[in-house]
């Protein structure tokens, strides 16, 4: 009794992660800074001169997502282990709701819902929903789930998802990034993996050789990503803007609001291309600088996660971290022609108010799990 | 409840680890692209993002012999309106319909034009320009450019020529000089957006432009001046068609004026006029034929019958082939017959005993078959040929016409008697006081110019231009002969209205009836030069189509007379003692 009470009260001492959170709020202003210089152009064109049109939008999101912040840091994050289930099957069916009148279409892509004061791409909530459920269902279930069958078993969860998203909403790189979070987590979680990674490699070879012999859209998508020049129109243009935006840079970049690439060159300059005008402004050490924060991030979710004892918390950590993480990577590499195109945000940055609104709740759980973080042994002997 | 175990951890940092691993070689990447290839890069998005503009080079000038300029430049404004730099929109329109004259909702429509470069109006004054520029207006872009101006406005108009909208030579020295006068165009870059929208901000980069040559030329302003004065004078004395008249220095060809009246404004070429007046014309295909007839420089484009003024080339020929001496007697009952033909003389009557010298005094046209008879079709085109009658002059004028002669071998006795006093062929006015000049000149075949030398825009000469003399065309006796023969017929005979007091002129005087033969109309012309011994200037006129008294020695030979008693003096010409 005495234990238990002891632990309580070294639970209610402990605050939250302070650094991650300025880094995060940190990373939200820049976010801002960078959107409004990279679309105040587009805007002008687009909305009759009202160069701020995506910032105000942005900034309501954002305000909208500190509140959701707030909220998770606030609840205790092990109150959500109850509803687990009833927000991801709430999530697949907001993703065939897509389908249905609510649905919305942008840029030529059916990927969100409208609920009249917001626009939601229920991808994102897809994503947080993979990551409660595996990590509630890992964290009861963590002795039954050792071999190939039952992390297959497990693995269904983040599957269901990302079949839909990709099948539903033709969204291929959330697609990555749900079955990425599953894959991951699975891997942290289980003691008895070796058979699973294998089966995930030899999935990916499998994958590639396939893209490669059948052609189609995504094939193209290759043969652009190897020569871009001359697969200009095929959207080659896309990939080539924004490394003469990031080319152009230099070592120090052209200054803040300078760049010339996001005058219409590099379209869509806002979303997924945005850390191109980040590298033409602020030149090599602003992208490194940017890159920096994100690897502070992923290390204090490492930090995080590894200093909790509680499974389902540090499972949901592992989640959210590998989100980030692959989103982070994977809009590198895509906007440095490192991998081949596929529409993928930088988190925090780019533009997209349900992004913002689900990666702030993800950070709010994150945070609540660092309240509740593990108590020092010494304390517990006591 | 289980606890994320050391096993977990471990697959946490590992995890992490490879995050690290990934953005290490991401950042390997960035400075690959963004120093190893930042130069290919930036090239190629300057490549996409500039866009350039050109600065005209200012057009050399044409000057005179004493450096009067003849074709300027005048500085005029371009006004544009660079869209996403205007901030003042309203007040924008109201300044330049204002001071630019336009009607406010022509203006408008420029200035709401979303586009990259809105020019609204070119050809602006300068101090409007400046005007506008005072007012510091965002967006509003004066640029200077350049119009070809003409001090002199008419004078030789069809020598110097004029200038199209893009600053090229259309006729005349602008067309022919055109690679030295039309400088290298200049260019700013400008950054500019994916619409082609151009940068408040971004820096221009310009490139200078390269300002053309000055022509220097062998025009003299105050002689062309006196000639196109006495030309006028005659035109309208004589309601003649038109009148031209050339001074040249026939030692070395330099032409120092050049008259074809009525001549045009060349600061206003493309407006018709007429012996009417202004005329109102929609442009079209006849207008354009008009236009080119208004701009057709007589003396060069046009051939005509000589008549008379070519028996010295006759003259010179037999007495060079020495058929005839200056007392070789002859005798004109007033016609001559030639095979089937019988050819008159302009004195019906006959000129009766005369001799060669006499002969040619009188402009008597039997002497003149006989000698050409006796010279034969060979001797005579073998000094058609020594003259360069069968060429062109080589002048440094587009469109120079050449001779239109009959083949030698269709030539019979009745061509060749008319063409030994100038009848049945055409040449140039040009080409005969070319030949006129190798006559009396000692025997030295010059060619005709105008320009003289290329210089920088200080004036510094860069290039002397040469022209080629075919020397000993004649001999030095013949020509001498000639001179004495010529200046008689000015002091006693046919020519004698073409004498200047005080001054030693010797000339031939010609009147040509216009073909068909027997509608009256006539061309009278003289050739003249001073002094007789050593001919320093000769002039040439040509009256078309003059109206009553058509003698060339009574309409052509005054005006010679005229400009002489103005030129002679000023170019310092020894006086007869």
């Amino acid at each position: 009794m005495s234990k238990e009470r002891g632990k309580r009260e070294s639970r209610a001492r402990t605050g939250i992660d302070y650094s991650l959170l300025v880094a995060v709020a940190f990373l939200i202003g820049f976010g801002l800074v960078m959107l409004y210089s990279s679309s105040y152009y587009t805007a002008t064109i687009k909305f009759d001169g009202d160069s701020a049109w995506y910032l105000k939008k942005q900034i309501v999101a954002t305000a909208l997502s500190v509140v959701a912040l707030v909220f998770f840091v606030v609840v205790d994050y092990r109150v959500w282990k109850r509803y687990t289930w009833i927000i991801y099957i709430l999530s697949n069916v907001l993703i065939l709701a897509v389908l249905s009148p609510i649905g919305m279409e942008a840029n030529g892509a059916r990927r969100w819902l409208n609920f009249g004061v917001m626009t939601v791409q229920p991808a994102e909530i897809a994503k947080i929903a993979v990551i409660l459920l595996m990590a509630a269902i890992l964290s009861t279930n963590i002795k039954k789930v050792n071999g190939l069958v039952p992390m297959l078993v497990v693995f269904v969860i983040a599957l269901v998802p990302t079949a839909l998203v990709f099948l539903v909403t033709d969204n291929f790189s959330s697609a990555i990034i749900i079955a990425g979070i599953g894959v991951i987590m699975l891997i942290v979680a289980c003691r008895n993996n070796k058979g699973f990674i294998a089966l995930i490699i030899g999935l990916l070879v499998v994958a590639v050789v396939a893209l490669l012999l059948l052609g189609g859209f995504r094939a193209t998508r290759i043969l652009v990503w190897l020569d871009p020049e001359q697969y200009a129109s095929e959207g080659g243009f896309q990939v080539l803007q924004g490394l003469y935006a990031i080319g152009s840079g230099g070592l120090f970049g052209k200054g803040l609001g300078q760049s010339v690439q996001k005058l219409g060159f590099v379209p869509e300059a806002q979303n997924d291309m945005i850390f191109t005008i980040i590298c033409e402004e602020l030149g090599l050490f602003g992208g490194i600088a940017v890159l920096i924060l994100f690897a502070f991030l992923i290390w204090r979710f490492m930090v995080i996660a590894n200093n909790t004892d509680d499974l389902f918390g540090a499972l949901v950590v592992v989640g959210v971290m590998a989100h980030i993480a692959v989103q982070v990577i994977l809009n590198v590499a895509v906007v440095t022609k490192t991998v081949p195109n596929t529409g993928i945000t930088l988190p925090f940055i780019s533009y997209g108010g349900s992004s913002v609104l689900f990666l702030m709740s993800e950070i709010g759980l994150v945070l609540s799990v660092s309240r509740h973080k593990r108590v020092r042994r010494e304390e517990i002997r006591q | 409840m289980d606890n994320f175990k050391v096993y977990n951890k471990r697959m946490v940092v590992i995890f992490f680890v490879g995050c690290m691993l990934a953005m290490v070689g991401l950042t390997g990447r960035l400075v690959y692209l963004m120093i190893y290839k930042s130069s290919y890069y930036y090239t190629k998005a300057i490549e996409v993002q500039e866009r350039e503009r050109t600065i005209k080079a200012a057009r050399g000038l044409i000057v005179d012999r004493n450096g009067v300029i003849l074709g300027d430049n005048k500085t005029v404004c371009t006004v544009s309106v660079v869209y996403n730099q205007v901030t003042d929109r309203e007040r924008v329109i109201e300044v330049l319909s204002k001071e630019l004259a336009m009607p406010e909702d022509e203006v408008r429509k420029k200035v709401e034009k979303l586009s990259s470069r809105e020019k609204i109006k070119s050809n602006v004054d300068k101090e409007i320009g400046d005007i506008i520029r005072s007012y510091d207006l965002d967006g509003v872009k004066v640029d200077e450019d350049y119009k070809r101006y003409y001090p002199f406005e008419s004078l030789a108009s069809k020598v110097i020529g004029f200038t199209g909208a893009d600053n090229q030579g259309i006729i005349g020295l602008e067309v022919e000089y055109e690679e030295y006068l039309t400088g290298t165009p200049g260019q700013i870059l400008t950054v500019t957006d994916a619409r082609g929208v151009e940068l408040d901000y971004a820096l221009e980069e310009r490139v200078e432009p390269i300002d053309g040559n000055t022509l220097v030329t062998s025009l003299d302003v105050n002689i062309q001046k006196y000639a196109t004065q006495a030309a006028e004078k005659v035109l309208e004395a004589k309601q003649a068609n038109y009148v031209c008249i050339i001074v040249m220095n026939p030692k070395n060809g330099e032409i120092y004026a050049m008259v074809n009246v009525p001549e045009f404004d060349l600061n206003d070429p493309f407006t018709l006029v007429t012996a009417e007046g202004t005329v109102d014309m929609e442009y079209s295909g006849e207008k354009q034929n008009l236009l080119n007839k208004m701009w057709r420089n007589n003396c060069i484009n046009d051939t005509y019958e000589p008549g008379s003024t070519f028996k010295i080339v006759t003259a010179s020929a037999a007495l060079e082939e020495k058929i005839v001496t200056i007392d070789t007697p002859f005798s004109c009952p007033g016609y001559c017959v030639v095979d089937d033909r019988r050819i008159r003389c302009h004195k019906t009557v006959g000129h009766g005993a005369e001799t060669f010298l006499q002969a040619t005094m009188n402009s008597c046209n039997p002497v003149f078959v006989n000698t050409g008879l006796k010279l034969g079709v060979d001797k005579y085109y073998e000094y058609l040929d020594k003259f360069g009658l069968l060429k062109k002059t080589g002048v440094d004028l587009p469109g120079e016409a050449g001779t239109i002669i009959h083949k030698k071998e269709n030539v019979g006795n009745v061509e060749l008697a008319t063409m030994s006093f100038g009848q049945s062929f055409q040449i140039t006015p040009l080409k005969l006081l070319q030949v006129a000049s190798a006559i009396v000149n000692g025997g030295d075949l010059v060619t005709p110019h105008f320009g003289v030398a290329i210089a920088d825009k200080y004036g510094n000469v860069i290039e002397t231009l040469n022209y080629e003399t075919e020397e000993g065309v004649l001999s030095d006796e013949t020509s001498e002969t000639m001179r004495y023969m010529l200046g008689m017929v000015v002091s006693d005979g046919g020519g004698s209205k073409g004498a200047v007091e005080g001054y030693a002129v010797g000339g031939k005087t010609a009147t040509s009836e216009k073909l068909p033969r027997g509608n009256g109309k006539y061309i009278a012309s003289f050739i003249g030069f001073a002094p007789v011994d050593d001919p320093e200037v000769i002039a040439m006129c040509i009256v078309d189509e003059p109206t009553g008294i058509y003698y060339g020695g009574t309409v052509a030979a005054p005006v010679i007379r005229e400009l002489y008693e103005n030129i002679l003096p000023y170019l310092n010409i020894k006086s007869a003692d």
